[in-house]
């Protein structure tokens, strides 16, 4: 057996440490060290973003990282999106636009959208669509993901 | 059929307070928070990991599995192959079920399922996966369907002979399960009438379903002969009365528990791993949790058809169609169950043409086996088919959807396999295609426009489903039918709308396979009007009996009491002052009375209405590489009366560009080896959201009249007109007619050069 390694690092602002196998992804150690299954796995080969999350301030696929390599790192996952227990504008344009139809591409969207809203708060239809081409949804055709995440915008620019 | 139901079929002048709104739907709140248990999402203690071992072959004898190093390897529990399932005949239902699920004398593809282990950790089970010996005699494959056709190809199985043959070749060993003919008039009649005969050849490569959600399982093998099977599925009842065929298991011992779906799109209405975690798990005396890779999902679970064709089809001047002849070929992997007749039915059922001939072949090779998709086998033939329609317009200079209106089936038609058409809306879908923006508008510089038609039955089935009114008077659900879309949330809308409360006081679950009766597949755009039936009825009923304990609290005549927002009221100032009585009022006081109030729905449910759709597709095509860009796209689609408006949107649209990548990029890869070239989502590429526009929607509302809410299903016939419409445009646009899915840039690139 491989010797295993101690990992430290905070998920959504609090502190965890899991002992992992060199092999194991940061997706294997949130789902089934940490049991924080809102970040799902849909290919494990980063085509899908089902498993995107944010670590250190950047837009990742949990499936290519290591978790070694999250040590001392500053993880954000779909599970801390609702701060404070109010859903983020993104989550409630979502439900109120239909934005999610069998919602297991739902969190990998939401956390991207929110990247993409950080950096960029006025987005264009094209820039939401290029921002969001490394999420595969089978569901909806996008359409109402798209105006979701536009709506979010408008609202979080007016607020 | 219920009585409560015969009573009222549709009422149009009906008001409705919910049916027809877009509320939020109640599942989205743990989906938008990552809270929403999905099937890989779920551990029970003690868990084993399960892992498959899969042929490298796509066709070979199995001489021998020789497990025992597997077994001593560290951490393993278990070890299964063949030989841990009951012998089943071959080439019977559950003959066939048993060997896709694990190979037995022979592997029929590369992928298929050789044996499997379960140990304590993910890594333990792959290793032990590389120390199972299996002895190959490898056979010579063949992969497409007229391959397998031709007399010296290999022959799957030695017992097949085709069904339906006739002639010196009908007792030959053959890799065509069955040759099948539907017609009517007189064929040859009808040419002969005909001003304008066109004749073309059309094939389609098999697409995945592609949902997100890997298959992901926990099977338990009590002691005690219980086996508890946590899954996502299309079709609980359907597993476990399957895993009673290939298992020997008594079903009332199997409890089939579903997840939420992520997505299924018919492919999750047949099992893969599930079994094989309930072997395991027998074996390992331990529950065992089994999850595909996204590579075993393509590898190994149902893709869709891949078809060749044949049409010829004569239209006379004024563009009356006569005659439609066709040949269809259906690859369905190595075993039967492709549901061609769905295509055979359905290829010209839009339109009523008097003399019809549809030959069919159902061809087994060295391929996974077909799964359903939105609509089996419908798309891809439509995709032909309507572009003869297209040409027979162009040859007599009508507009396209001029003769797909004249020619257009309405109520009354009976249809070539013996249905007799109710209230139909094809005429006003095509009127409402012509009348809308995108049609009316001009086609861009540097783009063209198609079109294309549609059509789906909608299924009904066997449903059963409760209902429960609790003390405080609010209202639980329990559903038989999976949830892929929202389905609960127009349960929940149905059952507020009957009782006058709001959506909110109602509540939808879904079942598991001890908690309610029978229920077919949640397959065929049957759930909402199906389940919505039984919701209905049961409403009725709770609904009957609130006036009948009312009517006991008040001492009055059971007709005394009429039934209104919610309330049990007086029927007239004859029976009484009394003050109403809400639902709580009366079921808060239900020890007082005959008991608990619930209501139990075990139906056949018949009447779904069938649904049509138009499509209009602007694309824009790169002369030099072929690449397609879709720029606009419409769907024009009658839905019935829509429950939900907005959940019918996201069907259409998500549809629409299902249909795009079917269009114009999905398709299995197979090298000369017969392996799968594309097994992972980079290479099997499904749209992302910068490839398509905004999907516009034109819903037209004709109430199907044999349901209380006019509704009818609207999952599959949306996907139907697609690939023929993206189809009608590119040739527009190039000048000259794609006749392969998907029109992929390469084909393009040769059609274009003259080559193609």
């Amino acid at each position: 057996m491989s010797k295993k390694l101690h990992v430290e690092f905070t998920v959504n602002g609090d502190e965890y440490d899991c002992l992992t196998e060199p092999h194991e992804t940061l997706l294997d150690a949130l789902r089934d060290k940490l049991m924080l299954t809102g970040t799902k796995e849909g290919c494990a080969t980063g085509d899908c973003g089902a498993c995107s999350v944010m670590v250190d301030g950047r837009l990742i696929c949990s499936c290519l990282m290591l978790a070694a390599e999250a040590d001392g790192a500053k993880v954000e996952t779909i599970e801390g999106m609702a701060a404070g227990g109010e859903l983020h504008p993104l989550q409630q344009k979502f439900l109120d636009m239909n934005g999610l139809q069998c919602g297991i591409c739902t969190p990998g969207f939401l956390v991207a959208a929110k990247a993409l809203l950080e950096r960029n708060p006025n987005p264009t239809e094209t820039e939401v669509r290029f921002w969001l081409a490394g999420n595969l949804c089978r569901c909806t055709g996008y359409d109402k993901i798209i105006r979701s995440v536009m709506a979010a915008a408008e609202e979080i620019r007016g607020a | 059929m219920h009585d409560i139901l015969e009573k009222s079929g549709f009422n149009p002048d009906a008001n409705y307070k919910v049916v027809g709104t877009s509320p939020v739907k109640t599942d989205g709140y743990d989906k938008v928070t990552g809270r929403a248990k999905f099937s890989a999402d779920a551990f029970r203690p003690g868990m084993l990991i399960g892992k498959v071992l899969r042929s490298p072959h796509p066709h070979a004898i199995i001489r021998s599995i020789d497990t025992s190093k597997a077994e001593k390897a560290p951490g393993v529990k278990a070890v299964i192959t063949r030989d841990d399932f009951p012998e089943k005949k071959a080439g019977t239902g559950p003959g066939d079920m048993s060997r896709m699920v694990i190979a037995r004398e022979k592997v029929y593809w590369e992928g298929h399922p050789v044996a499997a282990v379960a140990a304590t950790s993910e890594r333990a089970a792959k290793k032990a996966l590389k120390l199972i010996e299996v002895d190959y005699q490898v056979l010579p494959h063949v992969i497409d369907a007229k391959d397998a056709m031709q007399p010296d190809a290999p022959i799957l199985h030695d017992y097949l002979r085709t069904k339906g043959a006739t002639g010196p070749d009908a007792e030959k060993p053959t890799n065509v399960v069955e040759q099948s003919v539907l017609k009517q008039g007189d064929i040859d009649k009808g040419f002969a009438e005909a001003d304008v005969v066109i004749e073309k050849t059309f094939d389609s490569k098999p697409m995945h379903q592609g949902y997100i959600e890997l298959q992901s399982c926990i099977g338990n093998y009590s002691d005690d002969g219980m086996v508890d099977l946590w899954c996502c599925t299309q079709a609980p009842w359907v597993y476990r009365d399957r895993l009673t065929a290939i298992m020997d298991i008594d079903s009332s011992k199997i409890r089939v528990e579903q997840s939420e779906l992520g997505g299924g799109f018919g492919g999750k209405t047949t099992f893969y791993i599930e079994p094989l975690s309930i072997a395991l798990s027998r074996k390992a005396k331990a529950p065992v949790k089994m999850t595909l890779t996204r590579a075993e999902v393509l590898q190994g679970t149902g893709p869709v058809s891949g078809t060749h064709s044949k049409m010829k089809v004569g239209v006379k001047k004024d563009g009356t169609i006569v005659a439609a002849q066709s040949e269809l070929i259906f690859q369905t992997g190595p075993y039967t169950g492709s549901a061609f007749v769905n295509a055979q039915q359905a290829i010209w059922t839009r339109y009523d043409i008097p003399n019809v001939e549809t030959t069919c072949y159902e061809v087994v090779s060295n391929r996974p086996k077909v799964a359903s998709f939105r609509a089996p086998c419908v798309p891809q033939i439509i995709f032909g088919a309507e572009a003869m329609i297209t040409e027979l317009a162009e040859a007599i200079g009508m507009d396209e959807l001029d003769l797909r209106l004249k020619n257009a089936v309405a109520k009354g038609h009976t249809t070539i396999y013996g249905q007799r058409f109710d209230e139909i809306g094809l005429i006003e879908t095509i009127e409402a295609a012509k009348a809308c923006d995108h049609y009316n508008s001009p086609v861009p510089e540097g783009q063209a426009r198609g079109v294309s038609c549609g059509f789906w039955f909608n299924r009904g089935g066997e449903t059963s489903g409760t209902m429960n009114l609790a003390p405080d008077g609010t209202v639980s659900i329990m559903l038989g039918t999976s949830d892929v879309a929202g389905s609960r949330l127009s349960m929940e809308m149905m059952a507020a709308e009957e009782f006058g409360i709001p959506v909110d006081r109602v509540r939808a679950s879904l079942a598991d396979t001890n908690t309610l009766g029978f229920n077919r597949v949640t397959a065929g755009s049957r759930t909402t009007f199906s389940s919505g039936m039984v919701v209905v009825n049961n409403a009725r009923q709770v609904i009957g009996e609130l006036c009948r304990r009312a009517a006991q609290m008040w001492n009055v005549p059971e007709d005394g009491v009429v039934f209104e927002d919610g309330l049990c009221k007086p029927a007239s100032s004859n029976v009484g002052e009394f003050e109403p009585l809400s639902m709580k009022d009366i079921s808060s006081k239900t020890t007082y009375t005959m008991g608990p109030i619930s209501a139990s729905s075990e139906m056949n449910v018949t009447g779904a209405g069938p649904g049509f759709a138009v499509h209009i597709v602007d694309v824009e095509v790169d002369k030099e590489t072929g690449f397609v860009a879709v720029k606009r796209y419409t769907i024009v689609e009658d839905a019935g009366k829509m429950i939900n408006p907005i959940q019918v949107e996201g069907q259409l649209q998500g549809a629409a560009v299902q249909a795009i990548g079917w269009a114009l990029n999905e398709e299995y890869v197979y090298g000369e080896d017969g392996k799968l070239q594309n097994p992972g989502f980079l290479d099997y590429r499904m749209p992302v959201a910068s490839d398509v526009p905004m999907i516009e929607t034109v819903i037209v509302e004709v109430p199907n009249p044999r349901h209380p809410y006019g509704l009818r299903g609207v999952g599959e016939v949306p996907l139907t007109p697609g690939p023929a419409a993206v189809g009608n445009a590119i040739t527009h646009a190039i000048g000259v007619r794609p006749r392969s899915l998907p029109m992929s840039p390469p084909k393009l690139q040769a059609l274009m050069k003259g080559v193609g």
